[in-house]
C-alpha cells in the first residue's frame, strides 16, 4: 500500500519536475527572443530618430550646397564627392591587390613558414583597430611619402583597411569552387594561370563582389582614420574634376587635393551644440546609413542568390 | 552556352599558346615550341611573383604599422621615462606642466569597454543561443541578415545616437548625468558589438556536433538543459574567443567615444562620468592643428602603440583559442 502511495507520490514529483523544465525552457525561448529584439529595436529606433530629425532637412539643395555657417543653408556637396572620389581610389587599389592575394593564397601558396607568415597577418590585420591605420597613414602617407592630407592618402588608408575583408571573400569564393573544374582545366593542357584566370575567377567573381561590397560599405563609414590623417571638416570647394573637355581628358589632380567625407560632415555637426547642425547631423546620418545598408543589403542579397543558384 | 563558347575558344587559344597538341594541326618547328614552353614558363613565374608580392602586402602593412608606432614612440619615451608614462596620474601633454600618464586615458577605455562588454556578451551569448538551439528556421533566416546590418552601421551614426537620442533618455532615469558620458557611449558600444559576439559564439555552438545534442534529448532534457550543460560547455573556448574579440573591439572603438563620452581626459572608473579614451584622445590631437615632430604629434603614437599592444595581445589570444574550438571537433 505504501509503496503504491510512493509511486504516486514520485510520479507527481516526476511531472512536477518536468513540468518546470519545460517552464524554463519556454522562459528562456522568450529571454532569447527579448535579446533578438533588444538588437532589432535598437536599430529601429536609431533608423526612426535620424529619419524623424533628418528628413525635413533632406532636399535637393542639402546634396547640392556646400557646409555653411548657416545650418540651414549647409549641404553635404563636398562630403559625398569626397566620400565617391576616396572610394573609387580605395576600390582601385583595394580589390585587384585583394583579389590576387587571396589567388595566391588558394591557387598557388605552396604550405611553408611564409605562407603562415601571411595568413597569421591577414588575421591580426583585420583585429587592428581603425584608427591605428589612421596613424600608420598619417607617419606614412602624410609625410614619409609626402602625399599630403589629400584623397591619394585617404584611398589609400582605407584600401589597406578593408584589404582583409576582400582577401577573405575572396579565399571563401576560391575554395568553394570544386577540385575537378580546375583537374578538367589542367587536363586540357591549361596552365595554372589560364585555369585561374578562365574559371577560378569568373566563377568566384559574385563572392569576390560580395567581399568587396562589404569592404566599401564598411569604409564609406570609416571616420577615425581618415580624421587621424587630418581630413579637413570645412571644406567649399570641390576637388578638381577628373574629367575634362580638353585632351587628355583625364586629370588626376583631385588625387593631391584636400577634401572632406560623409563621416566627417556629420561629425562635425553632430559635435556642435546648436539643435539645427544637429539636424543637419541627422540627414548627414541618414544618408550614410542608408549608403551602407543599400550596399550591406546588395551583398547579403548576392550571396543569398548564390547559394541559392550554384550546383557544382 | 556562353559558358560553353567560352571554353571551346579557351581551348583553341590555349593549344595555339602553348603549342602542346599542335604538331598534330600546325607545322611549328620543334625548336619554337621549345621557346614557347619556356616563355610560358617564364610567364607562369612571373605572374605567380606578381600575385605573392600582393599577399605580401599584408605582411608589409604589418611591418609598416610596427616601424611607424615604434619610430615615433622611440622619439616620444626618450622624453618621457616609461614608468613616468605608466604610473602618472595626469595626462596633460599639451600644457606647459606637461604630465604624461596614459593611466588617465587606459581608464576611460577600461570603464567604457566594461560598461560595453556589460551589455554584450550576455546579449550576444543569448542571442547565440536562441539563433543556434532554439530558433525556428525562418526567425534565423531573418534575423541574420538584420544582425549583420546593425553591425554595418557606421560608428559615427552610432556616436550620434549615443549623445543625441540614449543620453537624453538616460539623463530622465539617472538626472545627474552629464551631456558626455561613459555610459551612454559603453551602452551604445555594447549594442554594435552584440552582432559581432553573437556570430562567432553562433559559428562555435553549430560546430558542436548533432549527436551530443541527440544523446542529450534522449535522457529527456530540454533544449534548455541541453544549450546550457551540453552545447554551452562545448563550444566554450569558441565563446571565449567571441568575448575576447569583443574587447578588443570594444578598446579600439573611436568614434562612439569620441562623440559621446567627452574629450576631458579624467582618471575615473566612474562610467557617470565624462572622460577621453586613448582612441578618443588620439581623434582630439588630429582634429587639432599640431605641428609634425612636436611632443604632442608624438604622444598619439605612444598612445596608438598602447592600444595596438593591447588589441594584439586580445586578437592572437582569441583567435589561438577558436582554432582550438575548431579543431575539437
Amino acid at each position: 500500500m505504501t509503496a503504491k502511495i510512493q509511486a504516486q507520490r514520485d510520479l507527481v514529483a516526476i511531472r512536477k519536475l518536468i513540468a518546470e523544465h519545460q517552464r524554463w525552457d519556454a522562459i528562456f525561448a522568450l529571454i532569447g527572443l527579448a535579446c533578438l529584439m533588444i538588437g532589432v529595436l535598437t536599430f529601429l529606433a536609431l533608423f526612426i530618430e535620424m529619419a524623424v530629425n533628418g528628413l525635413p532637412r533632406l532636399s535637393y539643395e542639402f546634396f547640392t550646397n556646400f557646409p555653411s555657417r548657416r545650418a540651414a543653408s549647409a549641404g553635404i556637396l563636398s562630403a559625398w564627392v569626397g566620400s565617391t572620389l576616396v572610394m573609387v581610389v580605395t576600390a582601385v587599389v583595394a580589390v585587384p591587390l585583394g583579389v590576387a592575394a587571396g589567388v595566391y593564397l588558394e591557387e598557388y601558396a605552396a604550405k611553408n613558414w611564409v605562407t603562415d607568415v601571411i595568413e597569421i597577418n591577414i588575421t591580426n590585420l583585420a583585429g587592428v583597430p581603425s584608427i591605428v591605420y589612421g596613424l600608420l597613414a598619417l607617419g606614412l602617407f602624410v609625410y614619409q611619402f609626402g602625399l599630403g592630407q589629400s584623397i591619394l592618402s585617404a584611398g589609400l588608408t582605407l584600401a589597406l583597411l578593408i584589404l582583409p575583408v576582400v582577401i577573405v571573400a575572396t579565399r571563401e569564393a576560391v575554395r568553394a569552387i570544386p577540385q575537378s573544374i580546375r583537374e578538367g582545366a589542367y587536363a586540357l593542357g591549361a596552365t595554372q594561370w589560364q585555369t585561374v584566370s578562365d574559371h577560378i575567377l569568373p566563377y568566384s567573381l559574385a563572392g569576390i563582389l560580395t567581399g568587396m561590397i562589404i569592404g566599401l560599405a564598411r569604409a564609406i563609414g570609416e571616420t577615425a582614420p581618415i580624421i587621424t590623417i587630418g581630413a579637413l571638416t570645412f571644406i567649399a570647394f570641390l576637388p578638381p574634376a577628373p574629367v575634362t573637355a580638353e585632351p587628355p581628358f583625364l586629370n588626376f589632380e583631385w588625387l593631391t587635393s584636400p577634401f572632406t567625407v560623409m563621416p566627417i560632415q556629420m561629425f562635425n555637426w553632430t559635435s556642435r551644440p546648436e539643435a539645427a547642425f544637429q539636424a543637419n547631423a541627422a540627414a548627414a546620418g541618414f544618408v550614410l546609413v542608408i549608403m551602407t545598408l543599400a550596399m550591406n543589403g546588395l551583398a547579403i542579397w548576392l550571396r543569398y542568390r548564390l547559394r541559392k543558384n550554384i550546383k557544382w | 552556352m556562353g559558358f560553353l563558347c567560352h571554353n571551346d575558344a579557351h581551348l583553341s587559344i590555349t593549344a595555339i599558346a602553348s603549342g602542346v597538341n599542335v604538331s598534330a594541326m600546325s607545322p611549328i618547328p620543334q625548336v619554337a615550341r621549345l621557346s614557347g614552353r619556356r616563355l610560358r614558363i617564364v610567364r607562369e613565374r612571373l605572374i605567380e611573383s606578381v600575385l605573392m608580392l600582393a599577399a605580401l602586402v599584408a605582411v608589409f602593412t604589418t611591418l609598416a604599422i610596427v616601424y611607424i608606432l615604434v619610430k615615433e614612440s622611440v622619439v616620444f619615451f626618450r622624453q618621457v621615462p616609461l614608468w613616468t608614462f605608466l604610473t602618472d596620474t595626469q595626462w596633460t601633454p599639451l600644457f606647459d606642466d606637461a604630465h604624461f600618464g596614459i593611466m588617465v586615458l587606459i581608464s576611460g577605455t577600461l570603464t567604457s569597454s566594461a560598461v560595453a562588454l556589460a551589455i554584450a556578451i550576455p546579449l550576444g551569448t543569448v542571442i547565440a543561443i536562441y539563433l543556434s538551439e532554439f530558433a525556428p528556421f525562418t526567425v534565423r533566416e531573418v534575423a541574420k541578415p538584420f544582425l549583420e546590418m546593425l553591425g554595418g552601421v557606421p560608428t559615427i551614426v552610432y556616436g550620434y545616437f549615443a549623445l543625441l537620442f540614449v543620453t537624453p533618455l538616460l539623463q530622465k532615469v539617472l538626472p545627474g548625468l552629464p551631456g558626455f558620458n561613459l555610459l551612454a557611449a559603453g551602452i551604445v558600444m555594447g549594442i554594435m558589438i552584440v552582432p559581432y559576439i553573437a556570430s562567432i559564439s553562433e559559428d562555435a555552438m553549430r560546430a558542436v556536433p548533432m549527436s551530443m545534442r541527440e544523446g542529450s534529448y534522449a535522457m529527456g532534457a530540454t533544449r534548455y538543459q541541453t544549450a546550457t550543460r551540453v552545447v554551452v560547455p562545448a563550444a566554450f573556448s569558441g565563446l571565449a574567443s567571441a568575448y575576447i574579440l569583443g574587447i578588443s573591439r570594444a578598446v579600439g572603438e573611436t568614434m562612439i567615444l569620441a562623440v559621446a563620452a567627452g574629450m576631458q581626459p579624467n582618471l575615473t572608473f566612474n562610467p557617470l562620468e565624462p572622460a577621453a579614451t586613448v582612441t578618443a584622445y588620439i581623434v582630439q590631437v588630429a582634429l587639432g592643428d599640431l605641428p609634425h615632430g612636436s611632443i604632442g604629434y608624438q604622444t598619439i603614437f605612444a598612445a596608438g602603440l598602447t592600444l595596438l599592444l593591447f588589441t594584439l595581445a586580445c586578437n592572437i589570444a582569441g583567435h589561438m583559442l577558436r582554432r582550438r574550438f575548431r579543431e575539437a571537433y
